[in-house]
């Protein structure tokens, strides 16, 4: 494994090591390049992770002070827990539940196809579905992705069974598993899914992908990737030419270190990562790094959620199994005579005891609560992914007076509903309480929606830089050796979970910057 | 379809292990089957047995679940013991909360909290007092502290981890059998 120095000025420093960053670390290493990657929390493997919701929460969960503010629902039932992302080596590809879909070719050029929606600050990307088609073919065969390459779909579990059977009276017809980046078959050096119920809190079987036992440890097998777990970023800084230099992080033992730097990129997730550029703030970039357009931090999408729990007359057993175990993806073409732009996949999800007592209606009490989680046998569950509406004022900030263990000021999440989100989520709790009923459902619960698990937008793409934080390669439109690499970079949100989308744009990213460091450019 | 088993399986070892204090240890010896009336609040580090038992019953009114006994509730609020003896503030709010509420109930039914009979009279206090730091401190925690009991998930039908066992492939993830056939 390589060590590198801190004085090494010919690195390449990613910050963070989930879907990213552990995935350009590894491409980059592949190709000869010499990496380091910053990673704030601390290393666990799969054997080290618990079946148990609180005790995996407690293992992994991103848990430094945050605040929300805004009026959406989770200011208020979590008001310091805006997300529930993680921070550990894998990030959030070791929660994360394998959900592996393709962005529509619409979803590139929303502001075109959407047109003028008050208050939404739509924007077209400044790269096409035919630009990431052959990265997603090669995120699809480097994780393993379901109903791709030949890889069978998985087995339909009791609560996918639930929903199929639903989904069939209310006359959908895109019904199916999944295409999950969870093996149904013997790959990549990893067993088949042993339906353990417990995807969210680290697959034990590995069965899942994750950047922790994939892509990381393939790319320090080659000798050029150094992972450096318990540290944590807390500057980026650049020299007089406004060229980035190194990364001033915080090591587990609480000092303060420098890492030099040929290019840095930032791989934090949509929260960490405006954080780290409005707290790099210098004379020369005075509103913060890379943010002469004044969109570093805002923009912020976490996609419209919620979820539909249903009450049967027998029981379902739902925590069996796969968490996400299957897809309804009928509802999420753009099909503005429903009263909304856009569109929403309907996925199942289950949770255990735990976890859906504070969850299923946050602050609840009394014999109301109670009669639901004494159906908890006999529960189905859905959740609700839809494309949100990129909004100015939904943003990431420093904290005026709050700061974190190393007296950097803790980010503060804004966020309030645009009314196309609202009209979208009213339309899915709808759909999915008739799905339910159609097959029996003696009760249905419309859940509102948890910590954000899809953090977007914060520093998106452009085309023109007085529009948005990087170009078309991630690159940012300031600093020319400072690279985005994670959600952040998504200009808009689309309907479907992030993640292959994330990777997609890393392996890009990754032949992108070996080529301009091979010009000699970087 | 495979069946949860609901019957009780704990004993005394459980109980001591699922307990976040040894503080009242001695009070479970040879009692399983606790109720709130019996004298397992006796030896309490700093809040009185009165105290206790009102947070208890607090616990089953606000987290009403009829198959639970409550032993459970009694595990739930435990903690709030140990956690008063070490901060005094902590403790002032639980008193003054618990005394609020034995006021409130003596006022209109003439009795103090624990010994107003009906469910839905103890709930028409906790409504009274639902927005203050006393009650919510008090359900936030026991949203966790009940739930995160591994004895009580039989009870709704929960298995809890699965790795050991070898998930679920082979005991039931897909063996719903009444869904329409259609």
């Amino acid at each position: 494994m390589a060590n590198f120095d801190l004085n090494d000025d010919s690195l390449v420093v990613i910050i963070g090591s989930g879907a990213g960053g552990g995935t350009l670390g590894n491409e980059l290493a592949q190709k000869g390049i010499k990496v380091v990657i910053l990673e704030a929390g601390g290393r666990y493997e799969k054997e080290d992770f618990i079946n148990d919701e609180w005790e995996s929460f407690a293992q992994l969960g991103w848990r430094d002070m945050r605040t929300g503010s805004g009026s959406w629902q989770v200011a208020t039932d979590f008001p310091n827990l805006p997300a529930w992302i993680v921070k550990a080596v894998g990030g959030s590809t070791t929660h994360w539940a394998g959900a592996s879909l393709r962005f529509k070719e619409h979803e590139f050029r929303t502001q075109e196809t959407y047109g003028n929606i008050t208050g939404a600050n739509l924007l077209d990307w400044p790269i096409t579905l035919a630009d990431l088609e052959p990265y997603y073919e090669k995120a699809e065969d480097k994780m393993g992705v379901t109903r791709t390459n030949n890889i069978p779909g998985l087995p339909p579990n009791n609560n996918f069974k639930v929903m199929a059977a639903g989904a069939k009276r209310m006359g959908y017809k895109e019904v199916h598993t999944g295409r999950m980046a969870i093996n149904s078959e013997p790959r990549d050096g990893r067993g088949s899914c042993l339906q353990l119920g417990f995807c969210f809190q680290g697959c034990k079987s590995g069965a899942k992908w994750s950047t922790l036992y994939t892509e990381i440890p393939k790319g320090e097998d080659t000798g050029n990737l150094e992972v450096r777990p318990n540290s944590m970023a807390i500057r980026i800084e650049h020299d007089d030419a406004g060229k980035a230099t190194g990364v001033v992080y915080v090591d587990g033992d609480g000092n303060t270190q420098r890492q030099k730097a040929r290019v840095v990129c930032l791989a934090g997730n949509s929260i960490e990562s405006p954080r780290l550029l409005l707290n790099s703030a210098s004379n020369m970039f005075p509103d913060g790094l890379a943010n002469s357009s004044g969109e570093v931090g805002r923009n912020y999408m976490r996609h419209v959620t919620g979820s539909v729990y249903a009450a049967f007359e027998k029981p379902v057993h739902f925590y069996r199994g796969t968490v996400m175990a299957g897809i309804i993806r009928d509802e999420s073409e753009n099909n503005p005579g429903r009263g909304f732009v856009g569109g929403y996949e309907l996925e199942t999800l289950s949770l255990g005891v735990p976890l859906m007592a504070a969850f299923m209606k946050p602050g609840g009490w009394g014999r109301t609560f109670t009669s639901a989680l004494d159906q908890y046998e006999n529960l189905a569950g859905m959740w609700i992914v839809g494309e949100d509406m990129p909004q100015q004022t939904n943003r990431i900030t420093l904290h005026s007076t709050i700061v974190d263990q190393n007296e950097m000021p803790v980010a503060d999440v804004h966020y309030d509903d645009h009314p196309n989100d609202v009209m979208m989520r009213n339309h899915a709790y709808e759909q999915g309480s008739a799905l339910y009923k159609s097959v029996g459902a003696v009760a249905t619960y419309p859940t509102p929606p948890y910590p954000s698990t899809h953090n977007l937008g914060t520093n998106r793409m452009s085309e023109k830089a007085r529009d948005g934080v990087c170009n078309k390669w991630g690159q940012t439109h300031d600093v020319s050796n400072l690279f985005i690499s994670d959600g952040s970079q998504f200009t808009t949100g689309a309907s479907c979970n992030p993640t292959l989308t994330i990777v997609a744009l890393a392996i890009r990213q990754a032949d992108h910057i070996a080529d301009a460091m091979s010009r000699k450019d970087l | 379809m495979r069946l949860v088993d609901k019957r009780s399986k704990y004993n005394r070892r459980t109980v001591l292990k699922g307990m976040a204090t040894g503080a009242p240890a001695a009070a479970f010896a040879g009692s399983m089957g606790l109720s709130i009336e019996d004298a397992w609040a006796d030896s309490g580090k700093a809040l009185s047995p009165a105290t206790m038992k009102t947070l208890a019953k607090m616990a089953r009114d606000i987290y009403p679940h009829d198959f639970l006994s409550d032993h459970f509730y009694i595990v739930a609020v435990m903690p709030w013991d140990e956690k008063a003896a070490q901060d005094d503030a902590l403790k002032g709010v639980i008193e003054a909360g618990v005394a609020q509420l034995d006021s409130l109930a003596t006022t209109r039914f003439k009795a103090p909290y624990a010994g107003v009979g009906w469910e839905e009279d103890r709930v028409e206090l906790l409504e009274e007092i639902e927005d203050s730091e006393f009650f919510q401190r008090i359900r936030g925690d026991l949203v966790v502290s009940l739930y995160n009991q591994k004895e009580a998930w039989p009870k709704f039908g929960y298995e809890g981890s699965s790795f050991e066992h070898g998930g679920y492939l082979h005991r039931g993830f897909d063996d719903i059998d009444w869904l329409p056939e259609d």
